[in-house]
């Protein structure tokens, strides 16, 4: 694992999102009202809707085109055949660190 | 091999249903193929009604297309016609080739019986029988004259049809009332009367005498009596003839349709007959129900079942909106026969039963029909009324011990009443349905087809669903919220302000919310029932609103926003459109386009761009235009007295007051705003959620208009004489819509639900009016204002990526 230092957790709104740019494309940075943070594939796929933009509830988004409903533990989508790929992700000191070998390796995802 | 060859000449509702039976119960029994004339597939007849009335599109009523006949292996030969049958070297021979049978079905339908008058060949004369016709009708325009010869089913049906669509019609029946095979006068005549408060001219007693041409195209009907009625489309609907043809041309026994016995056999044994074209015990048939009846019948006897087809007595219904008729049995005078007749004249309620020695022989019913399916019940079954005579008027609800329940009634329907007429669907085909794991009325539809075309049987079925299951079914009138909560939106609303709830984490707790922090259906209602109840005391909750209202724009299929800048009333200058116009240069804006509520509409902006292009329009001294918000949206208007010649009052001014008054509200959902300078008018104010319009004596304001999902003409709230009250009332009326309605109903849908009258008397009120508009403020006060210079100023860094670790990864 290679921890990378993505920011404050105060940068991301508290039960919402921030998207995480990567060179394989866009990953989505959640923030609970238990302040647990998951990060996961910001593309919902449905028909691509970006998810950092979707309504976060529980430990779920709601994809904001069409309302599918995703796990963040699991990235599994609640009553469709669906799933997003999610990323190691701690908190430390108040800094998000996300795990930069899983990233590096989405491509095979 | 071993496979029967069974080959099926037309692909109509009795021959489809024929396939459907076969193919489920012997999938592999035949090898089947299946000629049509037409060429498509099977679609739903008795729908061609809704779809010309514009309730339904063609699409809709299709009930077998491609795919379903691939997937039952059925070779279609559609759009080729049939020459002959050789029924010696038993094979069909079609346009494009022989093929060969062991079994034929004849299920050749019927043809429109054109009544031979001079002209009846010309341009523009037409039956109603195909969605050629049906397409023919809807080509007319509003305005277009259009004459329909024949009162009947068909012919209302038609007339009402283009009635709706704005087209001029007249009806022209020979007979002095309408429908008069299944109701009696006075049951004829309310039906007249409310099909011409719908602008249908009807004229009874009438003799068509020639069709008048010009260019072989027709262009008027001449009556005996010398009337001549001028139309540009002439639609014939005066009965059908069993189309026989070809059945003759092969030497079967044919009488008025083809000869059949119980078992749908005709002379031959190997060749059976389905549907409009056959002729049984001296009958022929035009309404789906017997069909449905004969496909079963036919689909049992090639299968080697036992079956047999006996005729029943029928009912009817008339597929027009606003006219509630119901005819069963035989009503006519006859010795021996009574009457029982109930009027409510106010009402436009008749209904009238005929009974002879103590049966029910004949309903007709205008005006309230809830209680035919029972009367239909007790004609079929001969059921001895001597007993509860004197309370039959009444219906089932009145009868012996039993309650005003109203599912007692569907309870006491015999397992072989017809539910959905559309679909001949039954009661006992439902029930089973229920009993086989059918828990809901989706599922239901999805099983049985019942209550899935025209849905007027949905009551019905949500009833049946009570019935077999019990408390563990539970009747949707009290929708819960969502999962997260067995309030309905109604109650959650109640109880904010009465225990008063001031924030969401006191309605999860004090409401016993199942979930953690709600759902993407609860949050943003909530959000909004306490920002409207609680201006002052409760902090709006972004992560609580969808992205279109959290981002200020609208979010499209790509992820991109499209942007709306205000313009006060519709009214702009060079200089705005300038500002706009280097914007969209600036951001790359792939699509200028102007909205339907008269603004300007930059689409594909990215959501990166958007705080920098809000802060150069903002410079321009344009403010968000809320085209993404439950709240005001637009104030359409026309040029009123400013440069129009017909223009009354000031309407492009009144529609800038207005939208000055009423912007940055948030309402249950978007409110759009209309003000017209005349009645002519120009800005559409009658399907607004409030329109006004202006005339000589001051100003009407209409209000729960809509044309979005559903189509409808505003209901007039209150006339007043000065522009000031005008506004008034219309804040008055968007006050009371958000401190009422449940998050997500349009003003029509709210106002449906609580009556006219109710908002009326609150808005009449002058303390209420005055209260109203005084809360209002107060809100205005805390949310009048322009959420992007907001965002541009303070939060432009939360558009922007949280990291971009695309550096990173390359190093």
């Amino acid at each position: 694992m290679s921890w990378i230092d993505i920011g404050s957790i105060d940068d991301v709104p508290l039960r919402g999102a921030r998207k995480l740019k990567t060179r394989l494309g866009c990953v989505a940075v959640f923030r609970t009202d238990t302040e647990e943070v998951f990060a996961a594939s910001n593309t919902c796929p449905h028909k691509g809707g970006p998810l950092a933009e979707g309504i976060v509830h529980g430990q779920s988004v709601t994809c904001p085109l069409h309302n599918w409903v995703f796990d963040l533990n699991t990235g599994q989508a609640q009553g469709e055949d669906g799933q997003i790929a999610t990323y190691p992700v701690r908190v430390d000191a108040g800094r998000i660190l996300i795990d930069g070998t899983a990233l590096a390796a989405r491509s095979a995802a | 091999m071993g496979k029967e060859r069974l080959v099926v000449i037309g692909a109509g509702m009795a021959s489809g249903r024929v396939l459907e039976h076969l193919t489920e119960a012997a999938p592999d029994a035949f090898d089947i193929t299946l000629f049509n004339a037409e060429p498509r597939g099977n679609y739903n007849r008795i729908m061609l009604s809704p779809v010309l009335a514009g309730d339904q599109t063609y699409a809709d009523i299709v009930t077998h297309d491609e795919g379903w006949y691939a997937e039952r292996s059925i070779a279609t030969r559609f759009g080729e016609k049939v020459l002959e049958i050789d029924r010696e070297a038993k094979v069909v021979v079609g346009e494009n080739g022989h093929v060969p049978y062991d079994k034929l079905i004849f299920g050749t339908g019927s043809n429109p019986f054109m009544i031979p008058l001079p002209g009846h060949d010309l341009e523009g004369v037409i039956a109603y029988r195909d969605l050629e016709d049906t397409e023919c009708m809807m080509d007319l325009k509003a305005g277009q004259k259009c004459v329909v010869i024949g009162g009947g089913l068909l012919g209302l049906e038609a007339a009402a049809g283009m009635a709706a669509r704005g087209v001029d019609v007249t009806v022209v029946h020979i007979m002095g009332h309408l429908m008069e095979r299944q109701l009696d006068e006075a049951a004829g005549y309310l039906l007249r009367k409310s099909l011409e408060d719908k602008g249908i001219t009807i004229k009874l007693q009438a003799n068509s005498k020639e069709i008048v041409g010009e260019d072989g195209k027709v262009c008027a009907l001449m009556l005996d009596d010398g009337t001549e009625l001028p139309c540009e489309l002439l639609v014939m609907a005066v009965g059908i003839r069993p189309n026989v043809a070809l059945a003759q041309a092969a030497g079967l026994a044919v009488g008025n349709g083809i000869h059949v016995d119980d078992q749908m056999c005709t002379s031959d044994a190997d060749v059976f007959a389905v549907g409009e074209c056959v002729e049984h015990q001296g009958a022929i048939f035009g309404l789906v129900a017997p069909l449905y009846d004969q496909a079963k019948v036919l689909a049992q006897s090639l299968l080697g079942e036992e079956a047999a087809f006996v005729q029943k007595s029928l009912s009817t219904k008339l597929k027009v909106t606003g006219c509630d008729l119901f005819s069963a049995g035989d009503f006519a005078d006859g010795e021996g026969r009574e009457d029982i007749v109930f009027r409510d004249p106010s009402r436009g309620v008749y209904k009238r039963l005929v009974i002879e020695e103590n049966r029910l022989v004949g309903a007709v019913m205008y005006g309230d029909t809830a209680d035919g399916s029972w009367y239909f019940g007790l004609i079929r079954d001969g059921t001895d009324i001597e007993e509860m005579r004197e309370t039959l008027i009444f219906g089932p609800a009145y009868q012996g011990g039993d309650t005003a329940d109203p599912l007692s009634a569907v309870a006491a329907l015999p397992l072989d009443a017809e539910i959905c007429g559309c679909n001949g669907v039954c009661k006992g085909t439902v029930v089973e349905a229920i009993e086989g794991g059918a828990g809901d009325l989706g599922a239901v539809r999805a099983t049985t087809k019942a209550s899935a075309s025209c849905g007027t049987c949905t009551g019905l079925v949500e009833q049946l669903l009570q019935v077999t299951l019990g408390d563990d079914f539970e009747m949707p009138t009290a929708q819960p919220v969502c999962g997260c909560t067995d309030h309905t939106h109604e109650d959650v609303r109640r109880l904010i302000k009465t225990m008063p709830l001031k924030s969401q984490e006191a309605v999860w707790q004090e409401l016993g919310w199942s979930t953690r922090n709600g759902c993407h259906v609860c949050r943003p209602a909530i959000n909004f029932y306490l920002l409207a109840d609680w201006p002052l005391d409760y902090q709006d909750d972004p992560q609580s609103r969808f992205i279109n209202e959290r981002k200020h724009a609208n979010i499209q299929k790509d992820g991109t926003f499209s942007v709306v800048p205000r313009m006060w009333g519709g009214i702009t200058n060079p200089t705005e459109l300038r500002a706009i116009a280097d914007a969209a240069d600036k951001y790359k804006v792939p699509t200028v386009k102007v909205t339907g509520g008269q603004r300007i509409d930059l689409l594909g902006v990215k959501g990166e761009d958007l705080p920098a292009i809000w802060a150069d329009l903002n410079k321009a001294g344009l403010v968000s235009g809320h085209a993404y918000s439950k709240g005001l949206r637009t104030v359409k208007t026309c040029v009123g007295t400013d440069h129009c010649r017909f223009g009354t009052q000031d309407s492009t001014g009144l529609g800038i007051k207005l939208e000055q008054a009423l912007w940055g509200s948030w309402t249950p959902h978007k409110v759009k705003l209309g003000v017209s300078g005349c009645p002519r008018n120009c800005a559409e104010a009658t399907c607004k959620d409030v329109g006004i319009i202006c005339v000589d004596s001051g100003y009407q304001v209409g209000v729960a208009g809509a044309a979005g999902m559903d189509v409808k003409e505003t209901e007039r709230l209150i006339d007043v004489a000065t522009e000031a009250e005008a506004i008034d009332v219309t804040v008055a009326f968007v006050q009371l819509y958000r401190e009422n309605a449940k998050y997500l109903d349009r003003p029509y849908k709210w106002v449906a639900k609580v009556g006219l009258d109710w908002v009326k008397e609150r808005i009449n009120d002058l303390d209420e009016r005055a209260r109203l508009i005084e809360a209002f403020e107060l809100s205005q006060s805390i949310y009048r204002k322009d959420p992007w210079a907001e965002h541009a100023a303070e939060k432009a860094e939360r558009y922007q990526p949280l990291a971009d670790l695309t550096l990173e990864a390359a190093e």
